[in-house]
Order: C-alpha cells, then sequence, then structure tokens
C-alpha cells in the first residue's frame, strides 16, 4: 500500500515517517516511534488507555489515522514529567494517592487529567468524576485516581492537599 | 544512647515493613509510560500472528481455502487444524480435564472460535490476510439454553466424545454433559428438609460475565532453531504453570522452555488458562523461524477468552419458625460452553463450590453440580474470586435474604442468629471444609453499629409508607451481605494442577552490602507485589524493604510456583516468603553469634539485627551479618546468605466480611443511586493497609459492573450480543459509588504471618450485597428473587412487573 509522509511535533521533538493511510496513530506512536507507554485496551474509543494530547485535546489515538495528526503538536505520558525530568505533579500524585495498581491504564488517565487541569484547575470531585469518564480503569475503582488528581491539583496551586474524610 | 540514636519506633518505620502504608516501587515506571507489557515487546523480525473466526455458533468447517491469502503482500503462512495435526497440536488438553480444539478440526462449537491463524509481517497484513481466507460452513442447529443440553432432542455438539460416557469427573448422563459432583449427605439434608417448620426454594442463577482486564491475552513466542529453544513472553497469571503445559504437549525439552510474564496489565482470572493464540503463536515461530506475536483484540476477548460464572443455583434452605437452618439442598446446572476449559484445581469440577454453606451454621447439606457443554466460548475462570467461590457467596447470601423474607425477620438479625460461632473455630462445616478462624458476630455488629443500620431501616419504613401514599416513586433497598471466602490453593493433599501440588516459592539473596533479592512463584498483575513482598522481608530480617528488589514472572530465575490467582499469592507464596526469611534470619543468628562471641541462644533478634540478651550494648545489625556472612562465617558454615522456601499450606484461609448496600431505584426509570456502600473487610494480618484499600475498592467497582449490568449475552441462536465495550458494563468515574471500608483483624492460626488474603473479598461480599439491595428494594412490593444483572430497564422492568408502573 503506498505510504505517506508525516510530520508532527512529539513531546517537544520533530518527528517523521512513512506511514499508511490506514495506520492508526496508536500504532505509529507505539511501534515507529518506540513509544510504548500510550497503550492499547478496546479498539472502539471507549477505554482511553491510548489518550493523548493533540494540539491541546485529548484524543483518542486508537480511532485516528496517523495521517489525520500531521502536523499536529502531541503529548504522550513520556512527554508528562517536568522539565528536569522529575515526575509531574500528577505522576507524584498518582503514587502518593495509590491512584494505580495494573497500571495500564495511568498513562491514559494521566495524560487526560493533565488536559482536564490545564482547562480547570481547581476541580470538584464530580467534575473530575465526569472529566475522566473516557477513561476506564479495572483495578481501583476511581476512588484514589480522584484523590490523586487533587492531589496535583492543589500542588500546581501552590495549596495543601487536603485528603476528604471517608 | 545519644539523641541522634534512632529510636526503635525510627528503626522500625526505617524498614518499611509490614503494616505501613508503602508507597508503591512499581508506580515510578508505570506513571512514567516505562512499563513493560507484552505489547511492548519488540523483537528482530518479529511477525505477527491473527485467527479467522468462525461466525457461526455450530456447523460444519467443510473447507478451508488459503491461496488467496497467501498472495496478500506481507502475508507468510496460514495455519490451519490439518497444519497443527502435523505436529499432534490440533487439540490441546484443558486445565479441567478436558480437551480443546485448537484451530477448529471439522465443526466450530462457538461463534468467534479460532479456525485459522494468518501469520504476517505486521498486524495490518495479517487483517489483510484473514480477509481472503475461504471458509465454508454447513450450519448446524445451535445450542444455547444449558436447561435444554440434556434433552433427548439436543444437537450433539461434542462428536470427539460420543460413546465416551465417562469424564475426567466421572460418568457422563447426556452427551452433552460433561460431570456430577456431589457433596455432602444427602439423607441427612433430605430428613432436615422433611422435618422443616420452614423451607424455601429459589432458582437463583449468576449470569455469564467476563473478567476484561484493560490489556488483553497476549503473547510473543520465539523459537531458536539452532538451540532448540523457545521463548515465550506472555500475560501469564502462572508462567511455570505455562512453561509445564508447553513441555508436556509440545514435546520441547522442559529446560528449553523460557516463559517470561513481564508487567501485566491485570488479569483477574482471564490469564490463567492457555488459549490457541499462544499455542498457535508458538508453532508458527517454529514453522517460520522468527519471532511471532500474538495480541488478542477486545471484541476476541470478550467472546473467546474464559467467560466467568454462568452458574444457575436452585437453592433450599430447611429452618425452624425462629429462624434457626437446618439445612442446605443446592443443585447448579454450570454452563460451561463448548468445551470444560475451568481452571479450577484438577480435583474440583465445581472449584470450592461447597462453601456454599457460608458463615453459617447448617447442621447438615446436601450439593449437586451437573456441568454441561453448550455452543458458547469455553472458560469458567474465577474472575476475581477463589474458585466458584464467588457464586457459592451469592447462592447462600441471596437465599438468607429470601429466608428472612419469608420469616419476616431482619435479614441481618437472620445472620447473627446462623452464624458460626468464634468458639467454634476451628469449624467443620457440613460440606467438607476447616474454617481456621473468624469473629463474624462482632464484625456484623461493627457494620451495623458504623451505618446506622437500625436507623436506615426505620427510613426505609417511613420511605415505603410514603411510596404507598403516592408521596415519592423512589423505593430503598438495604443489602446486607456476610460472606466467608475460601482462598490460598492449596494443601498438597487436596489440591494440584495437572497433578502439580499447589505450594509456592521463594528464594532470597541477601549481598554483602545489606541489600538483596527475592525471587517468588507469585505473577503480579497490579497488586503490587513488588511493594509488599519486600515488606513482609524487611519486617522478619530487618534489612528496608527499599534495599530488597523483588522479581517474579521468569521461569529461569524464579523458583516453581503455581502463581497468582484464587486471592492466593499472600496465603501461599506470603508464607513461604516468611519462611525463606526465618532462614535467613536463623543462619543470621548463628553468625552474629560467631562474631559477638556469645552461644546464638544468648542472643534476640531486635527489629534490624540480633542483641545479646543482657548486654544492651552488644549488637549487630543485619547489615553487618549480611557482610561477615560473605567473609567470616564461623568454621564450617558455608559462606554466603540464601534461602529457599517452598511452602505447602497446611490449610486454607478464610476471609470474611461484613458489607451493607443503601439503594434507591426510581421505580419509573429503574434507575438506581448507590447511595452508600459500607465494607469491612477482616483478611487477617494487614501487610500494606494502603494497597488493602486499593484492592477493596477495585474489587467492589468489579462487583458493582457484575451485579448491576456487566453480561455476557447471547441471543436464541447463539450469536454474542455483548462484544465490545459499548455493550457490556464497564463503569467509569461517573458511575461508581463511592466506597467506605473498615477492618477487623483475626489473624489465621495457621499461617506464618497470620495474613489470609484480600483481593478477592470485595467481589465475593460485593455481588450479593448490591443484589440484595435491589432486591430488598422491590420486596415489599411481592417480588421474591429478581435475577442479576440489575440493570435500569431490568430494574423497570420488575417495577412493571410488580404492578407499580402503569
Amino acid at each position: 500500500m503506498a505510504k505517506t509522509h508525516v510530520t508532527m511535533k512529539v513531546n517537544g521533538a520533530e518527528v517523521e515517517g512513512l506511514v499508511e493511510p490506514r495506520t492508526l496513530l496508536v500504532h505509529f506512536i507505539r511501534e515507529n516511534l518506540q513509544l510504548t507507554g500510550t497503550h492499547i485496551g478496546c479498539e472502539t474509543t471507549h477505554c482511553g488507555a491510548c489518550t493523548v494530547d493533540i494540539d491541546g485535546m485529548s484524543v483518542k489515538s486508537c480511532t485516528v489515522f496517523a495521517v489525520q495528526a500531521d502536523g499536529s503538536d502531541i503529548i504522550t505520558i513520556e512527554g508528562m514529567a517536568n522539565a528536569d525530568g522529575t515526575p509531574s505533579a500528577l505522576q507524584e500524585g498518582f503514587r502518593m494517592m495509590h491512584g494505580l495498581q495494573c497500571g495500564f491504564c495511568t498513562p491514559g488517565m494521566i495524560v487526560r487529567a493533565h488536559r482536564l487541569l490545564k482547562e480547570n484547575p481547581s476541580p470538584s470531585e464530580p467534575e473530575i468524576r465526569m472529566g475522566i469518564s473516557g477513561n476506564i480503569c479495572r483495578c481501583t475503582g476511581y476512588q484514589n485516581i480522584v484523590k490523586a488528581i487533587q492531589y496535583a491539583s492543589a500542588k500546581i496551586n501552590g495549596v495543601e492537599f487536603q485528603e476528604a474524610a471517608e | 544512647m545519644n539523641d541522634l540514636t534512632p529510636t526503635r519506633e525510627q528503626r522500625t518505620a526505617a524498614l518499611e515493613g509490614m503494616g505501613c502504608k508503602r508507597k508503591r516501587v512499581e508506580d515510578i515506571r508505570f506513571t512514567q509510560g516505562r512499563g513493560n507489557y507484552v505489547d511492548d515487546i519488540k523483537l528482530p523480525g518479529m511477525l505477527h500472528g491473527d485467527f479467522v473466526r468462525s461466525p457461526h455458533p455450530h456447523a460444519r468447517v467443510t473447507k478451508i481455502d488459503d491461496s488467496e491469502a497467501l498472495k496478500v503482500p506481507g502475508v507468510l503462512a496460514v495455519i490451519t487444524a490439518e497444519t497443527l495435526k502435523t505436529v499432534n497440536l490440533a487439540w490441546m488438553p484443558t486445565l479441567a480435564g478436558d480437551v480443546q480444539m485448537v484451530l477448529a478440526d471439522g465443526k466450530v462449537l462457538f461463534q468467534n472460535q479460532e479456525v485459522a491463524f494468518v501469520v504476517a509481517t505486521d498486524r495490518y497484513a495479517a487483517d489483510d490476510g484473514i480477509n481472503k481466507v475461504i471458509v465454508e460452513y454447513e450450519p448446524l442447529p445451535p445450542l444455547v439454553d444449558p436447561f435444554k443440553a440434556m434433552d433427548a432432542d439436543a444437537p450433539v455438539l461434542r462428536e470427539d466424545l460420543v460413546g465416551k460416557m465417562s469424564g475426567a469427573h466421572g460418568p457422563r448422563k447426556h452427551n452433552n454433559h460433561i460431570f456430577e459432583w456431589m457433596v455432602g449427605d444427602k439423607d441427612l439434608t433430605d430428613a432436615a428438609f422433611r422435618k422443616a417448620e420452614v423451607s424455601i426454594k429459589e432458582m437463583i442463577s449468576y449470569h455469564r460475565t467476563h473478567p476484561s482486564p484493560l490489556e488483553t491475552c497476549q503473547c510473543v513466542c520465539s523459537f531458536d532453531k539452532i538451540k532448540g529453544e523457545l521463548t515465550i513472553y506472555g500475560t501469564f497469571q502462572a508462567p511455570h504453570v505455562i512453561r509445564t503445559v508447553v513441555a508436556l504437549i509440545a514435546k520441547i525439552p522442559e529446560h528449553k522452555i523460557h516463559v517470561i510474564a513481564p508487567d501485566i496489565g491485570g488479569g483477574f482470572g482471564n490469564k490463567v488458562g492457555a488459549y490457541p493464540g499462544y499455542i498457535c503463536a508458538a508453532v508458527a515461530s517454529i514453522v517460520t523461524g522468527k519471532p511471532v506475536k500474538w495480541v488478542e483484540d477486545r471484541i476476541e476477548n470478550l467472546t473467546a477468552t474464559s467467560f466467568a460464572r454462568d452458574y444457575h443455583m436452585t437453592t433450599e434452605i430447611a429452618a425452624t419458625k425462629d429462624g434457626k437452618v437446618t439445612g442446605l439442598r443446592v443443585h447448579v446446572l454450570a454452563d460451561h460452553g463448548a468445551f470444560d476449559a475451568c481452571a479450577d484445581p484438577s480435583k474440583w469440577p465445581a472449584g470450592f463450590f461447597n462453601i456454599v454453606t457460608g458463615s453459617y451454621d447448617f447442621p447438615t447439606a446436601h450439593l449437586a453440580v451437573d456441568g454441561v457443554y453448550t455452543n458458547k466460548a469455553p472458560g469458567g475462570v474465577a474472575y476475581r474470586c477463589s474458585f466458584r467461590v464467588t457464586e457459592a457467596a451469592y447462592c447462600i447470601e441471596r437465599a438468607m435474604d429470601i429466608l428472612a423474607q419469608k420469616l419476616n425477620m431482619d435479614p441481618a438479625e437472620l445472620r447473627l442468629k446462623n452464624f458460626i460461632k468464634p468458639e467454634q473455630f476451628p469449624y467443620h462445616s457440613a460440606l467438607g471444609w476447616e474454617y481456621d478462624s473468624g469473629d463474624y458476630h462482632t464484625a456484623m455488629r461493627k457494620m451495623m453499629e458504623t451505618t446506622g443500620y437500625a436507623a436506615l431501616r426505620k427510613e426505609q419504613a417511613e420511605k415505603r409508607a410514603a411510596f404507598a401514599r403516592g408521596e415519592t416513586r423512589d423505593i430503598m433497598g438495604l443489602g446486607v451481605s456476610f460472606f466467608t471466602e475460601i482462598v490460598g490453593a492449596g494443601p498438597s493433599k487436596n489440591c494440584d494442577i495437572l497433578g502439580i501440588a499447589m505450594f509456592d516459592s521463594c528464594e532470597i539473596r541477601m549481598h554483602p552490602t545489606g541489600a538483596g533479592i527475592a525471587r517468588v512463584g507469585s505473577k503480579s498483575q497490579g497488586q503490587g507485589h513488588e511493594t509488599t513482598w519486600a515488606q513482609i522481608i524487611a519486617t522478619e530480617i530487618g534489612i528496608p524493604a527499599d534495599n530488597i528488589m523483588v522479581e517474579e514472572g521468569n521461569t529461569d530465575t524464579a523458583p516453581y510456583g503455581l502463581g497468582t490467582y484464587g486471592s492466593r499469592s499472600t496465603p501461599v507464596a506470603g508464607a513461604a516468603i516468611a519462611m525463606a526469611a526465618r532462614k535467613i534470619k536463623a543462619k543470621a543468628q548463628m553468625i552474629a553469634a560467631y562474631k559477638l562471641e556469645v552461644h546464638e541462644d544468648d542472643l534476640e533478634f531486635d527489629i534490624d539485627g540480633f542483641r545479646v540478651r543482657g548486654l544492651p550494648e552488644k549488637f549487630m545489625s543485619m547489615k553487618d551479618i549480611c557482610w561477615a556472612a560473605y567473609n567470616s562465617v564461623p568454621p564450617g558454615m558455608e559462606p554466603g546468605l540464601e534461602a529457599v522456601s517452598y511452602y505447602d499450606p497446611p490449610n486454607m484461609t478464610y476471609p470474611f466480611g461484613a458489607y451493607l448496600c443503601v439503594m434507591d431505584i426510581d421505580v419509573d426509570t429503574g434507575v438506581y443511586n448507590v447511595r452508600r456502600f459500607y465494607a469491612l473487610d477482616d483478611c487477617g494480618t494487614r501487610i500494606n493497609p494502603m494497597i488493602i484499600e486499593g484492592q477493596i475498592h477495585g474489587g467492589l467497582t468489579e462487583a458493582f459492573a457484575i451485579a448491576m449490568g456487566q453480561e455476557i449475552r447471547y441471543d436464541e441462536v447463539g450469536n454474542v450480543v455483548t462484544g465490545s465495550f459499548m455493550d457490556f458494563f464497564m463503569p467509569t468515574a461517573v458511575e461508581t459509588p463511592h466506597w467506605e471500608t473498615d477492618f477487623t483483624v483475626t489473624p489465621s492460626p495457621h499461617h506464618p504471618i497470620g495474613a489470609k488474603g484480600v483481593g478477592e473479598s470485595p467481589n465475593v461480599g460485593g455481588v450479593p450485597a448490591f443484589s440484595n439491595a435491589v432486591n430488598d428494594a422491590f420486596s415489599f412490593l411481592g417480588s421474591k428473587h429478581i435475577q442479576m444483572p440489575h440493570d435500569f430497564w431490568r430494574n423497570w422492568k420488575a417495577a412493571k412487573d410488580l404492578g407499580a408502573v402503569a
């Protein structure tokens, strides 16, 4: 099948590649760029394990063709750390609040939460729950993911994180 | 001593041992996208395999033509049953003593069954190839309803078994019958029912569902022709068992098989068994001489690998008028699908379903289970539960509520009246188990007090009166559940898989500088073993958990273990870890005695080293002992500080818990609101309370999903209609309730650290709590039992059938 040349910015670096028109973005990211933190869980846009940030929006990369992302600016989980390489507030929050278990949904969840906090730096619990409702987690029951995002929100806003009473 | 000398509390805290909320080691890589899951593995020259699957639930395969497929660019091979027959692998043994087609051999027996395996240079080319394989089918009548499986005119599914009227578990009554399993005293139980003042009988179904971890089943097989060695990277909950199964069926010497389970994205029972994809990828690698990857997609996962449940339980309880139970009689019709691929210990065709007497002192009980074949996917795995324990807990917990309703008693009071009493432990159940420890009354009362149970009942009565007056359209239900699990399979006297006793193992090597590695036969799929196993060792030998690396999943380096499922890791591997650590400690004590020039009996262990009794200043830390082990051991002692333990548990462990669900249902829409969910768990000694709480949150969420909608459903002609996350209920953060957790601690008397296991309790106890809440809500309208799952439509339908909705 004829291949198309695509260029995009991924985690701040210019990348390029030859892809078939049908090549899914998630496969381009995982297999051509070898950034395997972005996962595939359902192939039907339900689970969100493949979530990446494209031009400031959370996008499920399993149902986008690589050619559709030509020229775009993408951030994956590998680009989530602070500039100095230390874990971001979200990455830290997920660990501190036990917001993950098997880790398979975690990259998509963190990438989604990153955009959520950009859009709404101090979300309420219902706003967090609605904000991550495109991402399925099979292990945690979400309660500690909510706390992880609240932890990150507090840290980003420079306020002390207060864990809600049970 | 001076201000800089750490206190005992500081020394203990520095270890991050048992009982502390140690943050997880795994999370550092997982939060940065640096996990290493099977699909992340990319070997040089690696090919991709994918399946042609059957659109029919039951059909003869009359022709497979791969000629056009082989012309597709990138397609290298098409493997069929005929190919596999040349290496005697067209069929494979199942864990349950049956055989299963790897690829369709003459006929197909369920929709989406594996028919041919296309091998290509990438996953897209494999898919192109699949579309060009022409398969001709001659449809046969499908058998979907398990209650019709043993009808005289039922279609014969397993032609390979015609005339074989005896299977792995005894006689077969019909061509579609797999086994009959009976436990208990039938005569005594029948007599109890004849004498009963009150009895109830209900057919309680636990629908077919699926574990569906977020990462599907997958593998990469790489055969090295020069060395004759096969390496398999796979999503395996039990890597050593996979190695042995491959050795037995592929006739490759076991030392030339390397099975590696890297990071696993959830298991929940789905990744215990062996699937056609593994066999086909291995054969494809042998045929092509290149590594071959097989990755299941979600539709394949939901429709072809390992369903769970599908138990139809006719349940009877005999009791006195004042609510004392006198007998339990259960018959189960178990739908196993097309092949009996249940992942149970080999001698247990219905798992440990005979825990069905639950937490109650039944003087007598009788259980019979009939397994049947239908045109559905094979499986029968324990989806976040010990083998068939969640079915048993659901059965007895629903039945107790039905009895309470008949007696007009409060369901919590009925349970309190019938609990096994603390002084009865170890308790011998009517169906053959020895419960190790429990204090059910305390747990139940704590639940009732904490939740304000009496006030909730009062509120419910007021709501019902208001509903009757037409002032509200909401009905309120209280779902009580008190479960006893049976986990930690298991003792070699009654538990094995394909003849291998279900022990587990640990090897610890301490290095000279006071750090070490522990290799364990279990395999984490999210449970956090790298964190918690190190905590056990830290407390046992006084080396900080941060200095212990835990490794699992590589069969070349880990000692043989039976893997992680059925909440067996802490009860079995956890015990092996403690026992191996104690061997290290015993040798360390001898070294310390030599270095401190005292008799070893004069030493006592003190948090992180050995101290001479009566001479507190004479102390040698474990760190220093590690160094001494490599340069100045006592004469005659071998240097080094290593130990291995294989632990054969003397008994199972019996975690328990008291749960309450408070739910409101709008009868006009069927929409429910879980107002409150309280879960009290007793898992014995608690290793890491943070991880326990996380496990309970997750298990409750899975229980919520199952009870309220998650179902694998077939239509009447055998089409599976729940093949994606569009149709298969996966709760998001929006639907998922808030969880309240609590605990009591009743240690297991026979476990080295008193721990019982916890990961599956919330699923086992949670499902009946949700279902009892729905049933309790509707009970005042005249209903006795409403089948799961309780989705909005079914709730609305129940309200309509009961006349509550016009």
